[in-house]
C-alpha cells in the first residue's frame, strides 16, 4: 500500500493504508488516537467530528486520502498548551454524562466558536444539532458554549 | 438466563449491607498489606494520605464513580480532594455488581457507608492509642483525627498502618443526621469530567491490547435464523484478513488487522442464511396477536376492593406501544483474550458477573478462570445488561487464537439487539354521579422479558413488574393484571422497563377520566392522593403523600393554574417505579400538526439525595431519553427483519429539539431511592395530554409521530 502523509495535530504522521479508508479508522486504529469516538458510520451522529483545516469535519464519512496533506486536529491536539477554553467550560458547566459523544461536540463547537465567536442561541443550535448525544446534556453543552465565548473562547 | 432477578438483587444488596462480612472484610489483624490501610475491600489508604475507593458498579453516564465513593467518603469523614477511584471487575466481595434498576446508590448505600464507618473508627481508634487518650476526645473530620481537648492531630496517612492493626468493627456508628453531612447532598463535581473532555477517557471500544485483531460479525438479517453455508473466497482478499469462520449457529466473524479491513472482508462475505420459523413475521401480525391476547390468562398484579361490586358510568380504553432499542451512542464491542485455561475480558458492561459466567460457559472455562474488567460505557440504559457481546468475543478470540476485539456497527446494534417489549393495554374505570372514579382496570399485555430469559416467572409475572406497575392512587375498587405473551423478537431491559408502558397507558387513561369528568388533570389526581395512604405493591409500600408531594412540587413549578403563553398548552403526569416519585408538567405548543415542546418541569422525590448536581443530570437525561421515545421510537420488523438501520431511521432528540428542563427534587431524609429510571415513564403522557389539551385528540399509540 501507498505511503500516505498526514498532518494530525500538528505532527506529519506516514500511513500506510488503503486510499478510501475513513479518517476515523486511520486516527483510532493507525495512529492510536482514540478521543475521536465511531458512532454511527453514516455521519449522522457527529461522534467522529474533528476539524480539517478548522472545519468540523465527519472522520467517518472523510476518506484519508481526501484530507493528506491537510491540517487535521482531533480532540487530542484542541488546545496545545492546556485545556481549550471550550474544555475549561465543558468541566465548569459538568456538562458530560456518559461523555462518549462529547470529544465530538466540543469539535463542532470549536469550529463554531473559531468563525463566530459571540454565537447567538440560534446560531448554537444550528450548529450543534448534527451531534447527537443520547444522555441529554443539550442545555449544558449550550450553556459552555455561551460560557467559553463569553470568556474569549475562539481558542 | 437473566443475570438477576431484579427485585432478588435488591434485596439481596440490602441484606448484603447488613451482615456482608465474609468476602467483604480482611480478617482481623490483616487489614493491608503492610504498605496500605485497607479494611475492606471498598478502600484503601496509603501512608501518603491518599484514598482510593473502589466503586462496584459500572459508569454509563449516571455519575456512579461519583455517587457511591461520596456515601463512603462521607462516613470515612475524608477530604475529598484526596479521592482516587478505582474500578472493580468481576468480583465475588462486592455482592450482586449488576448496575441496572436504578438501583446502585440503593444497594451501596449501607455497605458503603458502613465501609467507610469502620474504617474511621479505626482510624479514630489508632489516633487515640497513639496520644494516649481516650477515643471519645477525639474526632474525625476531611482525613484528620483531632484530639479536641489539645487540637493534636494525626492525617490518615499517618495513621493507616497503625489503624491496620486494629480490630475492624462489625457494626461502626453511622451518621445520624442529614444535616451533618458533608459531602452528601452536596453538588460535588464529577471525578469523570476531566478525562470525557480531553479525549484520554477510555471506553470499551477504545481498549487497545498488544497483538489485537479486530472481529466484525455477519449475523441473520432474519430473527432466529441461521448460517446455512458462506463462502468467503471474496472475503479472504481482502487486505488485512486474518481469519473467517462460523462462531456459532447465526453469526460468521471475520477477524483483520483493522476495523476498516474487517469491515471490508465483512461487506463481500457471502452467507447464506436458513431464514428460518421467522421470515414472515411482521409488526402488524404482533400487535394483531397482542389485541386478542388481552382476554387471555390474566395474573394479578394488584388488586384493593371488589370490582364487581362498583359501578357507575363506564370508561374504556385501550393503549399501545412498539418495540424500542436503546441505541446508545458507543456500539457495543468487548476484547477478550482467551488462553488455554484463562479468559481475560474488558467490556463496557453492566453485568461483569454474569459475563464472566457467560463466558466461561461458551468457551468451556471455569468461572474462576475468567476474568472481567469493566470498561467505561458510552452509554448503557440497558443494553449492557445482556453478555451477548462479551461471549462473541471471546468465542472469536478461542476460535482465531488471537486477542480480539468484536465491533459492532450502528446497524448491527439497531438490528440484532434485545428490545423493550411491545405492549397492549386495556383500561376502564367507572365513575360516579360526580365523576370520581369508584372502579380503575389495567391489564397489561406484554411478553416477559425475563421469561424468554429462561427465569422462572412464577404465576404468571415477570418479576420486573414488581417495580414498574404500582398504581399509586386511592381507588375504592382497582385491579391491575398482566397477561404473559411469548415473542420471537428478543427481548431486553430499556430504561425503565415496563414502567414506561404501564406508565403511558395509565397516566393517559387518568386524563382521559379527567376529561370525561369535567376536571382538570391536576385537581383530579390531588383528589385521588389527597388521603394519606400506602399502597403495597408486591414488597413495596408506596404513600400517596409523597405521590402528593412531587406532584404539587412539579405543578407549582410550572404554574399549572396560572394559563401558559398564547397557543401553549400543557399536560401532566405522575408515576411511581424503582421506588421513587415522579411527575412531570410538558408545555408545547403545535406547529404544522406536529407538537413543539418548549419546557418540561419534573419533580422527583427519591428519598437522600446524593448528588443534586449529578440528580439534575438523570433527571433531564431522562426526560429527554423519554421524549425520543415519545416522538419517534419505533422497532418495526418486516419479513422477519428490523426495518430500522441507523440514526436516520431511529431518531434520537437533538439539540434543535431539546427542550427546556427543569428538574427539582423533594427534600427528603428517606432511604435513598432510584434516580435512573424514574423520570422516564412521565413524560410521554404528560406529553399526550398536552396534546389532547391542544388539539382534543387522544393519543393512544406511540410513536407520537410516525
Amino acid at each position: 500500500m501507498p505511503d500516505l502523509t498526514l498532518r494530525v495535530n500538528g505532527s506529519e504522521r506516514k500511513v500506510s493504508v488503503a486510499p478510501q479508508t475513513p479518517l476515523l479508522w486511520v486516527l483510532r486504529d493507525t495512529l492510536q488516537l482514540a478521543g475521536t469516538k465511531f458512532g454511527c458510520g453514516a455521519g449522522l451522529c457527529g461522534a467522529c467530528t474533528v476539524q480539517v483545516d478548522g472545519a468540523a469535519v465527519r472522520s467517518c464519512s472523510t476518506s484519508v486520502s481526501q484530507v493528506a496533506g491537510k491540517n487535521i486536529t482531533t480532540i487530542e491536539g484542541l488546545s496545545a498548551n492546556g485545556l481549550h477554553a471550550l474544555q475549561q467550560a465543558w468541566i465548569a458547566e459538568d456538562v458530560p454524562q456518559c461523555g462518549y459523544c462529547q470529544a465530538g461536540q466540543i469539535m463542532a463547537a470549536a469550529a463554531l466558536l473559531s468563525k463566530n465567536p459571540q454565537p447567538s442561541d440560534e446560531q448554537i443550535t444550528q450548529a450543534m444539532s448534527g451531534n447527537i448525544c443520547r444522555c441529554g446534556t443539550y442545555d449544558r453543552i449550550r450553556k459552555a458554549i455561551h460560557r467559553a465565548a463569553g470568556a474569549g473562547g475562539g481558542r | 438466563m437473566s443475570p438477576f432477578s431484579r427485585r432478588d438483587f435488591l434485596a439481596l444488596g440490602v441484606a448484603a449491607g447488613a451482615g456482608l462480612v465474609i468476602g467483604f472484610y480482611l480478617p482481623h489483624g490483616s487489614s493491608g498489606n503492610g504498605e496500605t490501610f485497607a479494611p475492606n475491600a471498598y478502600l484503601r489508604i496509603a501512608p501518603d494520605g491518599k484514598i482510593t475507593i473502589i466503586v462496584a458498579r459500572s459508569e454509563m453516564g449516571q455519575g456512579v464513580r461519583t455517587s457511591l465513593p461520596m456515601i463512603l467518603a462521607e462516613e470515612l469523614e475524608a477530604d475529598w480532594k484526596r479521592i482516587a477511584i478505582e474500578q472493580a471487575g468481576a468480583s465475588t466481595l462486592y455482592g450482586d455488581q449488576t448496575t441496572g434498576g436504578s438501583a446502585s446508590v440503593r444497594t451501596t448505600w449501607d455497605p458503603m457507608r458502613k465501609a467507610g464507618a469502620a474504617a474511621r473508627e479505626m482510624l479514630i481508634g489508632a489516633a487515640a492509642l497513639d496520644w494516649g487518650v481516650g477515643r471519645d476526645t477525639c474526632k474525625a473530620e476531611n482525613s484528620t483525627v483531632v484530639h479536641t481537648p489539645s487540637n493534636r492531630r494525626l492525617n490518615y496517612g499517618q495513621l493507616a498502618l497503625k489503624a491496620s492493626t486494629l480490630a475492624i468493627p462489625a457494626d461502626p456508628p453511622l451518621k445520624k443526621d442529614a444535616a451533618d453531612y458533608k459531602v452528601v447532598g452536596k453538588p460535588v463535581p464529577r471525578l469523570d469530567t476531566p478525562s470525557k473532555v480531553d479525549g484520554t477517557a477510555v471506553y470499551g471500544i477504545d481498549f487497545h491490547l498488544a497483538g489485537l485483531k479486530y472481529a466484525l460479525l455477519a449475523r441473520c438479517p432474519v430473527i432466529g435464523g441461521k448460517v446455512a453455508s458462506f463462502d468467503d473466497k471474496e472475503a479472504k482478499q481482502v487486505a488485512g484478513v486474518r481469519y473467517i469462520g462460523k462462531i456459532s449457529d447465526s453469526a460468521v466473524a471475520v477477524v483483520a488487522d483493522s476495523v476498516w479491513s474487517a469491515m471490508e472482508g465483512r461487506r463481500v462475505l457471502n452467507v447464506q442464511w436458513d431464514e428460518g420459523p421467522n421470515k414472515d413475521l411482521n409488526s402488524a401480525a404482533i400487535f394483531d396477536s397482542l389485541k386478542k391476547s388481552v382476554s387471555g390468562k390474566a395474573a394479578v398484579l394488584y388488586s384493593t376492593g371488589d370490582m364487581s361490586k362498583a359501578s357507575g358510568r363506564r370508561i374504556e380504553a385501550a393503549y399501545q406501544l412498539p418495540f424500542m432499542a436503546h441505541a446508545p451512542m458507543e456500539p457495543d464491542n468487548c476484547v477478550a483474550d482467551f488462553r488455554d485455561s484463562r479468559c481475560e475480558i474488558w467490556a463496557p458492561t453492566q453485568v461483569p458477573q454474569d459475563c464472566r459466567d457467560s463466558v466461561a460457559g461458551a468457551v468451556g472455562l471455569d468461572p474462576e478462570q475468567v476474568k472481567v474488567a469493566v470498561t467505561l460505557m458510552g452509554g448503557g440504559f440497558g443494553r449492557r445488561l445482556e453478555h451477548d457481546y462479551a461471549v462473541e468475543a471471546a468465542v472469536v478470540s478461542k476460535a482465531a487464537n488471537t486477542p480480539v476485539k468484536v465491533i459492532w456497527t450502528r446497524e448491527d446494534d439497531m438490528r440484532c439487539s434485545p428490545y423493550r417489549p411491545a405492549s397492549y393495554h386495556q383500561l376502564s374505570a367507572a365513575l360516579d354521579a360526580s365523576g370520581w372514579p369508584v372502579a380503575f382496570a389495567h391489564r397489561i399485555v406484554a411478553p416477559s422479558i425475563n421469561g424468554q430469559k429462561g427465569t422462572a416467572q412464577p404465576d404468571g409475572v415477570d418479576v420486573d413488574l414488581k417495580d414498574e406497575a404500582a398504581l399509586v392512587y386511592s381507588f375504592p375498587n382497582a385491579v391491575v393484571d398482566y397477561v404473559m405473551t411469548e415473542s420471537a423478537v428478543a427481548l431486553g431491559w430499556m430504561r425503565s422497563v415496563y414502567a414506561l408502558q404501564a406508565g403511558f397507558a395509565s397516566e393517559c387513561f387518568m386524563d382521559e377520566l379527567a376529561a370525561a369528568a369535567g376536571k382538570d388533570p391536576l385537581d383530579y389526581r390531588l383528589r385521588l392522593l389527597s388521603k394519606d395512604h400506602e399502597i403495597k405493591f408486591f414488597d413495596a409500600t408506596w404513600r400517596t403523600s409523597r405521590m402528593r408531594g412531587a406532584l404539587q412540587m412539579a405543578a407549582e413549578r410550572a404554574g399549572w393554574g396560572k394559563p401558559p403563553a398564547a397557543g401553549h398548552y400543557r399536560g401532566l403526569a405522575c408515576f411511581g417505579c424503582f421506588g421513587s416519585y415522579m411527575a412531570e408538567v410538558v408545555e408545547i405548543s403545535m406547529e404544522n400538526d406536529q407538537p413543539r415542546v418548549h419546557r418540561v418541569v419534573g419533580a422527583i422525590d427519591c428519598g437522600q439525595v446524593i448528588n443534586p448536581r449529578i440528580l439534575e443530570q438523570q433527571i433531564k437525561g431522562g426526560i429527554t431519553y423519554a421524549l425520543a421515545n415519545a416522538l419517534r421510537a419505533q422497532i418495526t420488523i418486516e419479513k422477519g427483519r428490523v426495518v430500522q438501520g441507523n440514526f436516520d431511521d431511529y431518531a434520537p432528540i437533538r439539540m434543535n429539539e431539546a427542550p427546556e428542563i427543569e428538574a427539582y427534587f423533594v427534600e427528603s431524609k428517606e432511604a435513598p431511592t432510584g434516580a435512573g429510571e424514574p423520570p422516564v415513564p412521565p413524560l410521554a403522557p404528560a406529553l399526550c395530554n398536552a396534546i389532547y389539551a391542544a388539539t382534543k385528540k387522544r393519543i393512544r399509540a406511540l410513536p407520537i409521530l410516525s
